[in-house]
């Protein structure tokens, strides 16, 4: 099966579990008076869950056929049955460098973590000149802060929760 | 009207106001033509910038112009390396990159550069004559109209999708529809499908959604397939020396943008439709009624076959903003992002837009003369050194761009949830790009989903239940539309087989 259709199953399945939500244990909740409407909270996402089911086995099924495209699809065109020839090491490290990011960004500040990030992320590319990556990343974060800060007064904290900023 | 546009002069024309056009196509330019950060990503990642600014013309005319420096960046990284950062800049490359490859790259970029000022300025000129026409019609539309018109909007953008592919973008329409319903919305005052979490208490924020759908996964592919976006220049080529043409290829040129600017503005008003087939098309027009010997040169650095695509997507551009300045409808993901941009602002776009704040409505338009003018006469010559930008290594570009698209679903919320959201969604949204579902109808289905609720629920309330289909015919007629939308695609589609079938069994 291809992974558009397995896409579709798992579509068909989360409006399952989404209409069974509208149908069956949202509207407990509801206060009497408000039952006396003709919409309902739940209104709107029982008719989401019943049309998503629909046009999800459509897909699932095939009922609409598509075209087959013909001949090698190009270097540059991103295709998933050639997923073994990408880098997904590289791309999973840097996913993870994203949630650690997000992860630090509170209590470590921002200078320090997007400098790591910036840092480390390259080093995953491949980049083994540190000297110039350290300075390019603590220049750049430094102009994001300064912008972000001070131009946009957006308040990003600067330093480490214990430097009590 | 004239009034109008004298308070939109006015405006356009403060000091405030034209710093943000130039900084917008600046900055817009030199973002666009890197690979992996489209219109919809930049544009996103301003947003904060431009809400920050406080002041809704302002702000739109900041993004407008980021808008237009985008596509026109785009189609340079097409011309110089062959690598569009931008769908709707695909077919510039068709004819723009050999005659780079000829040394001829200046001229190619003078070229686009005054196909896409034609373009956009009788696209801004089309503009005016129908935003109003349509802003008076659509005065008469009550909710139950609006719905309609909603529903329409969500199955045109589905219906333009391609051959078989309604199905996948109904399905990241309805899925996006789904995506709006989680947290606390203003008509029920309960929260929904929050799971208990605290995070989705204010529901998805859609600058996070828009990064994750857009500028993470052609992030993600850049690291994944390094031959993506990596130059296919054979070095030399992107040399940018005479930037002028010939009065003879002047001359070639009117036609073409006379034809190219009137279509395109016309797809991009259909909901949908867009920059990307507005170019393509305007492509494929102009070779089918070339002649002989001008035919053979498309694909080899024709002129018309240059400046056809760049006149019509700029052209689309513009027309992409007549739904969503006269009925709040956006046609396209990034008409959807402004869309949003506005909503945050506290402006709601629709027909109301012009009477109530005429300021804005025109401003907007007069600033797109000012930001195609810029692009003209200010981003030229400035090209040979923003294309500098192409030249850093990818080892330094993509942590880069991961971080900004971090930092633009970062700086509106101040909240890091939202950042393991934007990861997480970013994971799903490359998953379907592998599966190749379209996922602007997510982003549009995602934006519109509040309001066409909001509508859908208002109208039920004054009809006490669904007569209001029955008892508005133009409500009835805006649904079968609807409906004819999606199913005669796949009916066409199914006739054609059998017809194919027959004549073959014939044999």
């Amino acid at each position: 099966m291809a992974l558009d259709r397995w896409i579709a199953l798992i579509f068909v399945t989360f409006c399952g579990v989404y209409g069974y939500a509208a149908f069956f244990t949202m509207d407990q909740l509801l206060p009497p008076f408000m039952q006396r409407n003709p919409v309902w909270p739940s209104t709107f996402p029982k008719v989401l869950s019943v049309l998503g089911i629909i046009v999800g086995l459509i897909v699932l099924f095939g009922v609409e056929k598509t075209e087959e495209s013909d001949g090698e699809p190009s270097a540059t065109e991103i295709n998933y049955r050639r997923l073994g020839d990408y880098k997904i090491g590289q791309a999973l490290m840097l996913l993870g460098l994203m949630v650690l990011y997000a992860l630090m960004l509170r209590p470590a500040g921002f200078l320090i973590s997007t400098t790591t990030f910036l840092v480390i992320g390259s080093a995953i590319l491949g980049e083994r000149k540190f000297h110039i990556m350290i300075l390019v990343s603590v220049l750049a974060t430094g102009f994001v802060w300064y912008l972000v800060q001070e131009v946009l007064g957006i308040f990003l904290r600067p330093f480490p929760f214990f430097m009590g900023m | 009207m004239l009034e109008g546009i004298l308070i939109g002069l006015e405006a356009a024309f403060s000091v405030k106001n034209i710093l943000m056009v130039v900084a917008g196509c600046l900055i817009g330019t030199f973002i666009g033509m890197l690979p992996g950060l489209g219109p919809m990503s930049i544009i996103a990642i301003m947003i904060p910038v431009a809400i920050t600014l406080g002041d809704p013309a302002a702000a739109l005319i900041l993004l407008a112009g980021v808008y237009y420096g985008a596509i026109f960046g785009g189609s340079t990284s097409s011309i110089l390396l062959n690598a569009p950062g931008v769908a709707g800049t695909v077919a510039t490359s068709f004819d723009g990159y050999p005659m780079a490859r000829k040394g001829q790259a200046g001229k190619a970029l003078t070229i686009a550069a005054v196909a896409s000022f034609a373009g956009g300025t009788i696209g801004a000129i089309l503009l005016m004559i129908f935003a109003p026409a349509l802003s008076s019609v659509a005065l008469l539309f009550h909710s139950a109209e609006y719905f309609a018109l909603m529903v329409v909007g969500l199955s045109a953008i589905a219906a333009f999708a391609g051959t078989g592919q309604v199905a996948k973008a109904l399905m990241m329409t309805i899925l996006g529809l789904i995506l709006a319903t989680v947290g606390e919305g203003a008509l029920f005052n309960m929260p929904r499908f929050t799971m208990g979490l605290m995070d989705l208490q204010s529901g998805i924020s859609f600058i996070t959604l828009a990064m994750a759908m857009f500028a993470l996964p052609e992030a993600l592919f850049l690291v994944l397939n390094p031959a993506r976006g990596a130059s296919n220049a054979e070095g030399g080529s992107n040399k940018i020396t005479n930037l002028r043409f010939s009065r003879e290829e002047g001359k070639a040129m009117i036609p073409v943008i006379g034809r190219q600017s009137v279509q395109g503005f016309f797809i991009g008003v259909l909901p949908g439709a867009g920059a990307t087939i507005a170019s393509f098309l305007g492509y494929a027009v102009e070779r089918n009624i070339a002649k002989g010997g001008e035919r053979e040169e498309f694909g080899k650095g024709s002129v018309k076959g240059l400046a056809a695509p760049e006149t019509a997507n700029n052209a689309a551009c513009t027309g992409s903003f007549v739904p969503l300045l006269t009925l709040g409808i956006p046609g396209s993901g990034t008409t959807a992002i402004l869309l949003g941009a506005l909503i945050a602002l506290n402006v709601t776009p629709g027909p109301r837009l012009m009477t109530d704040t005429p300021e804005i409505f025109w401003a907007v338009i007069i600033s797109m003369f000012i930001g195609n003018l810029v692009l003209l006469v200010l981003n030229l010559p400035l090209i040979p050194y923003i294309a500098k930008i192409l030249s850093i290594p990818r080892n330094y570009l993509i942590p880069f761009i991961l971080f900004f698209t971090l930092m633009g679903a970062y700086i509106g919320q101040n909240n890091a949830t939202e950042l393991l959201m934007l990861v997480g969604l970013g994971v799903m949204a490359t998953i379907f790009r592998f599966a190749d579902y379209p996922l602007a109808p997510l982003l549009i289905g995602f934006i519109l989903g509040t309001m066409l609720e909001d509508n859908f629920a208002r109208s039920m309330q004054l009809y006490r239940g669904l007569g209001f289909i029955l008892e508005r015919p133009m409500t009835l007629g805006l649904l079968v539309l609807a409906a004819l939308l999606v199913l005669l695609p796949s009916y066409r589609a199914r006739r054609a087989r059998k017809r194919a079938e027959g004549v073959a069994d014939g044999d």
